[in-house]
């Protein structure tokens, strides 16, 4: 087939499917920010970064650091269950501390590290989102999103497991978008405080992981 | 940092590329055929192969997620069951331009629009015949800081800036200067 008949055939496609096109574009451009727009909110070069940015002030945040004992807590992960982070005591734990359900930077987020359920899972770690929306907003988001691991609500007392991380912001009322690793003694072995607007990916999760199962492997030899 | 993560790429053996592999200029896209933002850079892609020409190599990695996009694992399958019939990128505008129809019998349809056999390739789609290498993409991703799509790296670097042609064509035309 030659281009053009390749460009005669999708351009005729996208004749005859422009108009809903355009409609689910409104629709969903509205109700489902994506990644896009996490990643020009992140973006200090575009004007919308900015925007983003003065939504939350500047705060120096003191994560808990590697080596110190893990706090332990017991928080609702649905309307009706409590999970506590000792339950996971033996294998790794993911804590993914982020500002709020619903904006578009944690959607993605969350969004991306539920596609990466698989390789955490391989790696042997759990992974369990943290915010201070209450246990029913946290069932909506998750519902919406499709998300297939547990949203703690650290609702009651507000922010009181982030302020123990060190990762709560006292005047915006939500926590860093942070990121721990514990590992099988409940001890924090990475963490990470990520610029409040910015998606921090997972390959430190994934190295962070690695590495504490390279050391697993070493202590086995010995 | 994230930001200076290199990559090595593209991979002739294995990347679906247009231009020339020794091209001084390397432009690779993380993408998902169902996320409305690569949809959108779409034309903006196309505009800086053009003003580029020879200069430039562009090549495109599956980033599906899934879970928020139902249609994207298959139309990715989609994507690399064209290109099995020599039609990755015919297959690949045909989705973008798309995006609202991408359930099983609408890719069959424009496989066969393409002169496809659409037989074979909706078949492939729904066996998940490149499940493991659209998987590989996602993951090279993954660990190169990938954090949502479209994502460009140029050079091997990521490219953190606006979507907008000019500063989308201003990184390209110098590698160098990028963060």
């Amino acid at each position: 087939m030659t281009g053009d008949q390749d460009a005669r055939a999708s351009s005729q496609l996208r004749s005859n499917r422009e108009g809903s096109l355009r409609d689910s574009q409104t629709r969903f451009h509205f109700l489902m920010p994506t990644s896009a727009e996490a990643n020009t909110a992140t973006n200090p070069k575009s004007g919308q970064g900015n925007d983003y940015k003065e939504m939350y002030s500047k705060s120096r945040p003191k994560a808990l650091p590697s080596g110190v004992e893990a706090p332990d807590f017991t928080l609702r992960s649905t309307p009706d269950q409590w999970l506590a982070l000792s339950e996971f005591r033996g294998q790794p734990v993911v804590l993914a501390f982020y500002p709020a359900d619903w904006s578009p930077v944690c959607g993605d987020q969350m969004a991306l590290y539920n596609e990466m359920l698989k390789e955490f899972h391989e790696l042997g770690a759990e992974l369990i989102g943290i915010s201070v929306d209450g246990a029913w907003c946290h069932a909506a988001f998750a519902r919406d999103r499709k998300l297939h691991f547990p949203l703690l609500a650290d609702f009651e007392p507000k922010g009181d497991v982030a302020r123990r991380y060190g990762v709560y912001r006292d005047k915006d009322g939500v926590s860093e978008r942070a990121l721990f690793v514990i590992d099988a003694e409940g001890k924090v072995h990475w963490s990470f405080v990520s610029p409040i607007g910015v998606n921090p990916g997972a390959d430190g999760i994934l190295s962070a992981l690695e590495d504490l199962q390279n050391k697993q492997a070493t202590l086995a030899t010995k | 940092m994230i930001n200076q993560t290199q990559l090595k790429l593209p991979d002739p053996e294995r990347d679906h590329i247009q231009g020339a592999i020794d091209a001084p200029i390397a432009l690779l896209e993380y993408g998902d055929y169902e996320c409305l933002f690569c949809g959108e850079v779409q034309p903006i892609v196309r505009e800086i192969q053009r003003r580029l020409g020879d200069d430039l190599c562009f090549a495109f990695r599956h980033f599906p997620l899934t879970n928020v996009h139902p249609h994207a694992e298959h139309a990715a399958e989609a994507a690399e069951a064209a290109g099995e019939q020599r039609s990755f990128w015919p297959m690949h505008e045909t989705l973008f331009a798309n995006q609202n129809a991408l359930d099983d019998e609408s890719l069959a349809e424009y496989g066969a629009a393409l002169g496809l056999d659409e037989v074979r390739l909706i078949q492939e789609v729904i066996s998940g015949a490149y499940a493991a290498r659209i998987r590989e993409d996602f993951k090279s991703g993954v660990r190169a800081g990938v954090n949502g799509t479209p994502c460009f790296f140029i050079n091997g670097k990521r490219y953190d800036g606006p979507r907008a042609l000019e500063s989308l064509l201003a990184a390209v035309s110098q590698p160098a200067t990028i963060m």
